[in-house]
């Protein structure tokens, strides 16, 4: 899975709509609490095992269908050009790349139950502590057209965040983070318990709603992509933010401010 | 010592034996109730364990999903399969005639079955998916007799846990739990498709498995041990699979 974050700073409500006055000079402020922040760096860890591991098994078979089956003798949706791990798939390579599949099916499994199990553990607090209404959810104002193209074009243009954006998220993250964590997350959960057949042999609905286990493995792979995409965006923009500042907050909890900034804006 | 943070130091502490304890009891139940799997060991263990524990309680008594006649893939894959022993050839040489299915361990009578004799039980079909653990799939109606049914007649121990199962190919084995092995769709496989089992598919006699992938679904079945304990059986991790960085347990 992918990392996520919460705000812990409760009195600031938006980025775009708030930005604290009177703030006394060479403040610490409070950014993201222990929960967010453990959490966080449990499913970072997650999802790079669970990323490493699901290339390797793509290797094994990179080719893709729809419906029901699909094999070495059936018509793909697209295959990868790439090679394959198994000597029998018609990859176009004249080698075949060493099996890595037995560490990759129990590091994936495994990684999968850290993160879900914590994943749960996060929203059961983000609901019971108000953090997804306080830090999340995007204020009414915000979702305006005009302040929603506003945030865009200030994005396409690469504009320095706000210093009111290292206490609090703006309404473009707070729409990827949620759409993140309440949508891919547990679609990409569905999709990968969709091709276990015992799972299914329980709860046929979960594949047959998806039109078939080799349907659900084509979305696995295409919310998996989905979830990279998420990732190298996230990184990406805290790196634009300020790497040292961004990580700082997330790993010690800690946002700093100094005088020159709050002199400014006030 | 502040009061407050003796207060959290306290309900820390607290915290930490209720969830040590708890683990304890979690797995003495596991163990009690047969959610342990025979490679819990190293550091895979917790998410097999978690796995197998959580699937099992699923699970237990419910069936694989079957399709229509017209959902059946033509033709099936076959996958690829070691080049035959000597005795392989031999017996394939005289039509499989001589082929046999030994049953022994933890069993009132001990037995040994022919071809024609698997085929004189009533005979079952099935059809179900075989999804591979790399990803691709077929649908195919197999034809055979229940495991159990074979259970039945050589009479199972009450004491019996495990049923391991092997190929006349070396070092080729697998073992599933009785859930698995009294389960209405395991089946001695001998017929596909409205015809005999091709030697592509593990004919003459295949273990069918179909709520596990494909690997545990073993080709050229030659003999059956009914055990309490895998530990004497290979390393002692359950199957042939585990030695080979594989999972035992293959629902997923």
């Amino acid at each position: 899975m992918v990392p996520f974050r919460v705000g812990d700073s409760a009195c600031i409500p938006s980025a775009a709509s708030a930005v604290p006055t009177a703030v006394p000079s060479k403040t610490v402020v409070s950014r993201h609490s222990a929960l967010v922040r453990v959490t966080h760096w449990i499913t970072a860890l997650c999802f790079l095992a669970l990323l490493v591991s699901g290339v390797e098994l793509v290797i094994s078979h990179p080719r893709f269908y729809w419906g029901e089956t699909g094999n070495d003798l059936t018509p793909t949706l697209f295959k990868l050009p790439i090679p394959a791990s198994r000597n029998l798939v018609p990859t176009g390579y004249k080698y075949v790349l060493p099996d890595q599949n037995g560490w990759s099916r129990y590091l994936h499994f495994q990684a999968a139950w850290v993160a879900i199990l914590t994943g749960l553990l996060y929203v059961i607090f983000g609901f019971l502590t108000g953090h997804f209404r306080k830090n999340l959810l995007p204020g009414g104002p915000d979702l305006s057209w005009r302040a929603l193209t506003k945030a865009m074009a200030g994005h396409l243009r690469f504009e320095r965040p706000s210093e009111a954006e290292a206490w609090s998220y703006n309404v473009l993250q707070r729409l990827a983070y949620l759409f993140v964590i309440f949508i891919l997350f547990p679609f990409v959960i569905w999709t990968g318990l969709a091709m276990s057949p015992a799972f299914v042999s329980a709860f046929p609905a979960t594949v047959n709603l998806l039109g078939g286990q080799q349907s659900a493995r084509t979305l696995h792979f295409f919310v998996s992509l989905a979830l990279v995409l998420f990732l190298v965006v996230h990184v990406g923009m805290v790196w634009f933010a300020g790497f040292r500042s961004r990580m700082r907050a997330m790993i010690t909890g800690r946002a700093a401010t100094t005088a020159a900034t709050t002199m400014e804006r006030t | 010592m502040s009061d407050i943070s003796r207060r959290k130091l306290i309900t820390t502490g607290l915290a930490a034996t209720a969830g040590v304890a708890g683990l304890g009891l979690a797995a003495r139940l596991a163990q009690k109730y047969g959610l342990i799997p025979p490679d819990h060991g190293g550091i895979y263990g917790l998410g097999e364990t978690l796995t197998y524990a959580s699937q099992r309680l699923l699970t237990r008594h419910s069936l694989a999903r079957e399709f229509s006649r017209s959902q059946i893939s033509k033709p099936p894959f076959a996958n690829e399969v070691e080049p035959p022993t000597d005795e392989f050839k031999r017996l394939q040489a005289g039509r499989f005639a001589d082929w046999r299915l030994s049953v022994n361990g933890m069993v009132a009578r001990p037995a040994s079955f022919s071809l024609d004799q698997l085929k004189s039980y009533p005979s079952h079909t099935q059809i179900t998916m075989l999804q591979c653990e790399e990803g691709w799939s077929y649908i195919a109606e197999w034809v055979g007799v229940p495991l159990s049914h074979v259970l039945d007649v050589v009479g199972v121990l009450p004491q019996a846990r495990y049923v391991a199962y092997f190929s006349i190919e070396p070092d080729t084995w697998e073992s599933i739990d009785m859930a698995d092995a009294l389960h209405p769709q395991t089946f001695l496989t001998y017929g596909m498709n409205g015809d005999e089992l091709p030697v592509g598919h593990g004919g003459p006699l295949r273990l069918r498995l179909p709520r596990q992938v494909g690997y545990k679904s073993v080709k050229f079945l030659t003999r059956l041990t009914v055990t309490d304990s895998l530990k004497g059986f290979g390393k002692g991790l359950g199957s042939a699979a585990p030695e080979a960085g594989y999972a035992w347990y293959a629902g997923i």
